[in-house]
């Protein structure tokens, strides 16, 4: 480990990972460290992505996908199911991952690019020059570290950490953090090529549950619960096995994890003088679906980038970086995170007999394209008294 | 101050996101609180798990 790099990535997700790659490839010294000592566990994810979504990034390959998905399905509070499929692509619309060996494979081509890697290392703390952040603590097997740096990128996920140190507030609001639990069970009956998402204040209140094929009779069978909705009695874990118990009595546990998925709104700003925030740590998952693999790799691989632009000016000061703030806020991304955000709070104010009508008034949808905007249009569509209550947001829609 | 009880505890950090006080952090997977910690009984409240004791949990 050097002294100084150009830009010291903290966080070895597929932010990080992503934004050491491309800054690595446009020639800057960098160095990426991982708190954990295995890359990629362990999992804090259903590990869904859409097919555009992960070919923007990396070819997909067997090594690292688990399942290849057709389809999905939307099943109401009162047991309907909207099926989604697509005519296009083949009818290949997403992706279940295997984000133990999804995340490695990042990792992989970041130390490939010339990044250097260290993990069980984690940042205690940031190293300030005056006002601007220069650098990290660090404490790497235990060894106390100063790296400096010309840029950092904060990619450390839902704790967001590093960002907290250096002045910025990355608190969630306690009713925007889906608190989560999921199960990777196997010997059940599902459809293979389909993730099935179940709604409903009973099941899953301001939340959903999801499963998430991940082979022939494997699943990730999860659940996401708003916060101000968790408590002793009722907490993601006790709605999870309810619904297990009922739906997959059969089906054995292989796997438990836990975590918490943001929903909030992104972070006011995204960076500082010599800081930039990227991934969950700036709170840009959807809030709609609660993905965050493709926002995170696209804004890793942002930050790298003007972060590059800006170490070769020489000005790597707030107003220099903003580049990024205004980059991921003006791109699909962004207006897609803004807009789901209105549609998630729309949602979940709404009774399960209103998410009922809602489901029936369209049984099978065929969608061009794949994606939450495509669905919510073909929803609107059936449902024309729904733009009216969307008020200023239908304008988004149409 | 907040008991945390590792034997639940799934070191997923959803409890470090919510702490306004930055009283929590997550050390591979090892839970620690300092003395920042107000027992607010925010984090205790969004635990997946219920690996969290405050006297004033919400």
């Amino acid at each position: 480990m050097k002294n100084k790099y150009d830009v010291l990535v903290i966080g070895g997700g597929p932010a990080g990972a992503v934004a050491a790659k491309t800054a690595a490839r446009s020639g800057l010294s960098t160095c990426l460290v991982e708190k954990r000592p295995a890359i990629g566990v362990p999992v804090r994810c259903a590990e869904g992505i859409g097919r555009e979504a992960l070919t923007e990034f990396i070819d997909p390959h067997p090594r690292f996908i688990s399942a290849e998905m057709k389809g999905a399905a939307i099943v109401a509070p009162d047991g309907f199911v909207m099926k989604l499929a697509s005519s296009m692509a083949g009818n290949k619309v997403g992706f279940i991952l295997d984000r133990k060996v999804f995340d490695r494979e990042l990792v992989w081509k970041a130390a490939e690019a010339g990044a250097d890697i260290f993990v069980k290392t984690r940042a205690t703390g940031p190293v300030m020059d005056g006002s601007k952040v220069a650098g990290a603590h660090l404490e790497s097997c235990g060894e106390k570290k100063i790296v400096k740096a010309d840029v950092v990128i904060a990619a450390d996920g839902v704790e967001s950490k590093f960002s907290k140190w250096c002045g910025v507030d990355t608190t969630v609001p306690m009713r925007e953090i889906m608190t989560s639990a999921q199960y990777v069970l196997t010997d059940i009956d599902i459809d293979p090529y389909a993730t099935v998402f179940y709604l409903g204040n009973e099941v899953a209140p301001e939340g959903y549950l999801w499963v998430f094929p991940k082979g022939e009779r494997t699943a990730n069978v999860g659940i996401g619960i708003s916060g101000r909705k968790s408590g002793n009695g009722h907490r993601a874990k006790n709605y999870l096995d309810t619904f297990i118990k009922k739906t997959f009595p059969s089906g054995k546990t292989i796997e438990f994890i836990v975590g918490g998925v943001s929903v909030c709104e992104p972070l006011p700003s995204t960076v500082d003088n010599g800081l930039i925030i990227a991934g969950d740590a700036a709170r840009v998952v959807d809030p709609l679906t609660g993905g965050g693999i493709y926002n995170g790799m696209f804004t890793g691989r942002l930050a790298a980038e003007v972060a590059a632009g800006c170490i070769s000016t020489g000005d790597c000061s707030k107003n220099a970086l903003m580049a990024y703030d205004a980059g991921w806020r003006a791109s699909k991304m962004g207006k897609g995170i803004a807009r789901n955000y209105q549609i998630k709070e729309f949602l979940i104010r709404q009774p399960d007999e209103k998410l009922n009508d809602i489901i029936h008034s369209v049984a099978k949808v065929d969608l061009k394209e794949f994606s939450t905007l495509s669905l919510i249009k073909e929803i609107t569509k059936a449902n024309p008294k729904l733009l009216l209550e969307l008020g200023a947001l239908a304008a988004s829609l149409r | 101050m907040l008991t945390i009880h590792r034997e639940i505890c799934g070191y997923c950090g959803c409890c470090v996101s919510v702490c306004p006080q930055g009283a929590l952090e997550l050390i591979d997977a090892y839970l620690t609180v300092d003395e920042t910690c107000t027992d607010c009984g925010i984090c205790a409240k969004v635990c997946p798990l219920g690996a969290l004791e405050a006297r004033n949990e919400k």
